[in-house]
């Protein structure tokens, strides 16, 4: 019991406690480890901040989109892996391999997909120009553009894990109840509206859950894509806020990094409770 | 409904890469289930009854063959447009639906014409559950009930289209064993109430016994033989079936014939000119006696050293040793007589008389009986 709570106090309690402590004092001076007094004007001006904002949006649109998009696109292919029998492994080694590639290395591969360089426009841009269309700086080019590969980079490094989760849930549904349904000439959509679905359910939000949590703390994926100095892309994140603000370019800020930490918090925090609560209503088993 | 089921034959692809044998799991089967019986296929575990049940279901295509109901060939129907209920073994019933939603699920498949309305579809589920006496706990859900009631929503579930057969796999082998005599006491009176043809799996003798208006004995996919319980008893056509019912189980001596005599060891046990009518003939063979086939007779034929004597209030069971004995895991004689009879047990041989009918002799090679 000792050796545990010694180790929970020191790395996990004492470290939070110390953020608390951070975020509330004012004109902390990291250099030497003087303050003016204890207040919420850091909390203030994080929420004030346009990066701070900016940073938000973003994290909110990859979290809205990229959730919902990912765990549906997993079970539709989940489910398709488990109807067909030829060649299945090989369809799940290669829906799984995005999970073990390194994050950078796939960056770089969506690079060559989408960035606009000196020598080329990008394998996207040369498929939109040869059926006709104009092409678009993916990477330095209009808000919609980045967010849209971003949301396209995020789902397909999330979607491996949650097809691997959701065909082994999909396979623990006992097969009996397919029979039953088959006895009664039950149509392949009420199967999966009655029959999968809730057997899965508690599945399924295990993914939302961990989904949002996940999405919510997107950084490397980001600069991946788009490089260190994510503010000036206007492509940075609530992690990336609170990075750049301990030890990036504008970096040395330990007490604004906190109050975004912990506005990040409280925001994950909340929505992890909604979540549970209506996965308490919604999760049938 | 009358089941006819002709040269049914269902064989399973080999799965195994290397090893390419196909499992025949049920071979050519014929026979006829009359209308309105209970029927229990009964086998031991792997003889595929299950699969025979499972292609009158209409779950498993037959590799050829055809089924009848009543005139109608059934053969290439999906199961439900053939009008069957089944009972899956561990019922198989949703756990996220109540007793009522669970009843109602066959009925919301209707289509078209057929289509009912919520009070009707509520009004049938509350009869079929009454019919199995659950009507008090429609609201519950699955993991709230005993064994015994899921079994009866599960029957529920399959009576409540009205289905012209009704399926059962192994109904009674997930429930224990005071559960059990009540629960197939059920089934035999549901089944009576509709008069729904009902065929129902077991690898349980007894159960097949007790319940069922016909047997069919099965092994590896073959029929030994289809009959009423206590003919099937009576007369086994083969060891095998002598075997695989009855308990305690019959006891297997290893005799011969001659001169229309029937010799354990060195023996001459009985007459057997009502079964060989060549004085001529002369052959190995197993001879198989019911525990109730044998009579203490200190003047009787056949010897065994007299192991112990298992009282139990309205018979005894005396265990004893034979050396023509076949049975190798036990090698001991039971043979049950009346407890008004007195074994000494301080001697150390007991004699037995034995009863014609109770002996059955087969042949050493075939195993068919004589």
């Amino acid at each position: 019991m000792l050796p545990a709570i010694l180790f929970l106090g020191v790395f996990m309690v004492y470290p939070l406690f110390d953020v608390l402590i951070y975020s509330v004092e004012e004109n902390y001076n990291f250099a030497s480890q003087v303050y003016t007094g204890y207040g919420l004007f850091n909390y203030s001006y994080v929420l004030h901040d346009t990066y701070f904002v900016q940073a938000l949006k973003n994290t909110f649109i990859i979290v809205i989109i990229t959730v919902p998009l990912s765990t549906g696109l997993a079970l539709l292919i989940s489910l398709g892996l488990s109807s067909i029998k030829k060649l299945k492994s090989l369809y799940q080694t290669l829906y799984f391999l995005p999970y073990v590639t390194n994050t950078l290395a796939v960056g770089l591969v969506f690079m060559v997909l989408f960035k606009k360089t000196a020598y080329s426009d990008g394998l996207i841009n040369l498929l939109i120009k040869a059926f006709g269309g104009t092409g678009v700086d993916f990477i330095d080019g209009p808000y919609w553009a980045k967010i849209m590969v971003m949301c396209i980079y995020t789902i397909w490094v999330v979607i491996p894990f949650k097809i691997l989760i959701l065909t082994s849930a999909l396979a623990s549904v006992n097969q009996d109840y397919y029979k039953v349904a088959r006895v009664d000439g039950t149509s392949s959509f009420r199967i999966f509206i009655k029959i999968t679905l809730p057997m899965i359910s508690s599945t399924i939000f295990y993914l939302i859950i961990t989904g949002f949590i996940g999405a919510f703390k997107a950084y490397s994926d980001e600069v991946a894509l788009f490089g260190t100095d994510l503010n000036s892309a206007g492509m940075n994140t609530l992690v990336g806020y609170v990075y750049d603000m301990l030890y990036g370019n504008s970096g040395g800020y330990p007490s604004y990094a906190s109050a975004a930490a912990l506005i990040l918090f409280a925001i994950v925090f909340t929505i992890t409770i909604i979540n549970l609560l209506i996965s308490k209503k919604a999760v049938t088993q | 409904m009358k089941v006819v089921l002709k040269d049914l034959t269902k064989i399973f692809p080999s799965r195994d890469k290397k090893d390419k044998t196909e499992v025949v799991a049920v071979d050519n089967f014929n026979i006829e289930i009359p209308d309105g019986k209970l029927v229990g296929l009964l086998g031991p575990s792997g003889c595929g009854k299950s699969t025979a049940l499972n292609l009158i279901c209409g779950l498993e295509v037959p590799t050829k063959g055809k089924i009848f109901f009543g005139d109608e060939d059934v053969t290439n129907l999906p199961p439900e447009e053939r009008g069957v209920g089944m009972v899956f073994q561990n019922y198989a019933l949703f756990p996220h639906m109540t007793v009522e939603k669970n009843i109602m699920f066959p009925l919301e498949n209707f289509k078209g014409d057929k289509k009912l309305t919520k009070e009707e579809m509520k009004a049938k589920a509350l009869e079929a559950a009454s019919l199995v006496q659950i009507e008090g706990l429609m609201a519950r859900k699955p993991k709230e009930m005993s064994g015994g009631q899921q079994q009866r929503v599960a029957i529920a579930r399959a009576l409540v289209k009205r289905p012209k057969i009704l399926l059962l796999d192994e109904p009674l082998s997930n429930l224990d064993a005071r559960l059990r005599l009540q629960t197939r006491e059920e089934i035999r009176r549901i089944q009576r109430e509709t008069g729904i043809t009902t065929i129902f799996v077991t690898h349980d003798q007894e159960e097949a016994m007790s319940i069922s208006d016909l047997i069919v004995v099965m092994k590896s996919g073959v029929i030994h033989q289809v009959g009423k319980p206590q003919e099937v008893y009576d007369k086994p056509v083969n060891l095998f079936v002598a075997k695989f019912l009855g308990t305690p189980a019959i006891n297997v001596f290893t005799g011969r014939i001659k001169n229309r005599r029937l010799y354990i060891g060195e023996a001459d046990v009985m007459d057997v000119s009502d079964r060989v009518t060549d004085p001529s003939d002369e052959r190995d063979v197993f001879v198989g006696i019911r525990p109730e086939g044998f009579v203490l007779d200190e003047n009787g034929p056949l010897e065994c050293r007299l192991d112990r004597v298992e009282v139990m209030g309205r018979d005894i069971s005396v265990v004893s040793f034979h050396d023509a004995a076949t049975e190798a895991e036990t090698v001991c004689v039971r043979s049950i007589i009346s407890a008004e009879n007195q074994v000494d047990t301080s001697k150390e041989t007991v004699r037995f008389a034995l009863k014609p009918a109770k002996v059955h002799v087969f042949d050493a090679v075939s195993e068919e009986v004589i």
